[in-house]
């Protein structure tokens, strides 16, 4: 998964410039050429910190597309599994190609910020990492896509906060309430009940 | 810094939390003791090193937790969005052999503990930037209870 502009060491606070300033100039200001025109102008520090900012918000997103793409396979494997009922058929694949276009939009982002998206494991990794030798019946993939369709909800509205690039908030926002839609219609089939305390995420 | 060791609370008791079940009364019963033990420890903590110190964790809350909130990205046993998470308290930040962690994690020097954990889920950003890992726990007391359900699949 590594994607080649870790910036681990590159200092993320005490920033005296506004992102956006720099990020907007012509959009791609921080593919690599960019960057590294701004890092030998005037204001190296500046330009430096709004780097590392993009670099990390890019391995933020790589890990939401891991995710998607981890969703992704495992609406496969239930379309693959013969467990389903037909009308489960059709929402399966809806739901499987909204995650890919999240994927896409996703994809967009990173590269608007100069860095690389990462692609998919292989299906044999999923399969191990979802345990899917344990689903045998239909209720099983239906819990299953309810757990991961509810944490993704949840780990979306996470990264608003430590996202750096504050375009990149609706994105994610929208991203969850996505999410939050695809895991209620799994509560409706589950019965599964409905906390009285809000928020639900 | 120091910090009361966590007693570890029984698994099979942590399942029948996260399966929905209520606790049952022995169960409450030993929480509760567990926990008036763990608070005079943590005052005592407290007083001596004058810093603000973690709350009791209930490992059999924070099971309920993981699901909720780690479960899109972590299991115990697999390695999935991120590392598999048994045996992490103890272990080397970055430590999961097959796992590729970002340079943040892999070319950290610490062991996760109850005070480098509870900095972590805090702001997982702040404390290694560049990590690929984002989602924060604002509440003192969920990251305790989160906290207490790591350390209960490490022991
Ligand atoms: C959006 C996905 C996501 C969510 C949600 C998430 N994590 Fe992570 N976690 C990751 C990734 C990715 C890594 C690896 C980070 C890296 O290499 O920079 C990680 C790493 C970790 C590590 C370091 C492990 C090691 O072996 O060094 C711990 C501990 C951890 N997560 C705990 C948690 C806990 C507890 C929660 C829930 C409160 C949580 N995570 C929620 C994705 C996530």
């Amino acid at each position: 998964m590594e994607n080649g502009i870790n910036a681990a060491a590159v200092p993320t606070e005490n920033e005296t410039m506004s992102r956006r300033g720099i990020l907007s100039a012509g959009g791609a200001a921080l593919s690599a050429a960019g960057a590294l025109a701004l890092a030998g102008a005037a204001a190296p520090a500046m330009a430096q910190a709004a780097r590392g900012d993009a670099a990390n918000d890019v391995n933020l997103l790589n890990a939401a597309r891991a995710l998607e793409f981890e969703g992704i396979a495992a609406y496969q494997i239930a379309l693959d599994s013969g467990l389903l009922p037909p009308n489960a058929v059709g929402f399966a694949t809806l739901y499987q190609s909204h995650h890919e276009q999240h994927n896409e939009e996703l994809e967009k982002a990173i590269k608007r910020l100069g860095g690389e998206a990462v692609g998919p494991k292989t299906s044999a990794q999923y399969v191990q990492q979802l345990e899917a030798d344990k689903l045998k019946t239909f209720e099983d993939i239906l819990r299953l896509a309810l757990r991961l369709e509810r944490g993704a909800a949840s780990a979306y509205l996470g990264l608003i906060e430590p996202l750096k690039n504050t375009d990149l908030h609706l994105l994610v926002a929208r991203l969850a309430a996505d999410e939050a839609a695809h895991a209620a219609t799994f509560m409706i089939d589950l019965a599964s009940p409905i906390s009285a305390k809000t928020p639900l995420f | 810094m120091k910090f009361p060791r966590r007693r570890t609370l029984p698994l099979v008791l942590a399942h029948a939390a996260a399966a929905g079940v209520l606790a049952a009364t022995s169960c409450d019963s030993s929480v509760a003791s567990f926990a008036v033990q763990r608070t005079t420890e943590t005052e005592q903590d407290a007083q001596q090193l004058d810093k603000p110190v973690l709350p009791n964790g209930d490992a059999m809350r924070g099971e309920t937790l993981y699901a909720a909130k780690c479960g899109a990205c972590h299991s115990i046993d697999q390695n999935r969005i991120g590392p598999k998470h048994r045996g992490v308290f103890g272990r080397n930040v970055g430590g999961v052999d097959d796992y590729e962690y970002s340079a943040a994690l892999s070319d950290a020097d610490l062991v996760w503990d109850d005070a480098s954990l509870d900095e972590w889920l805090r702001a997982p950003t702040k404390m290694f930037p560049g990590t690929r890992m984002g989602f924060a726990v604002g509440d003192d007391q969920e990251r305790a209870d989160i906290i207490a359900y790591l350390q209960s699949v490490s022991d």
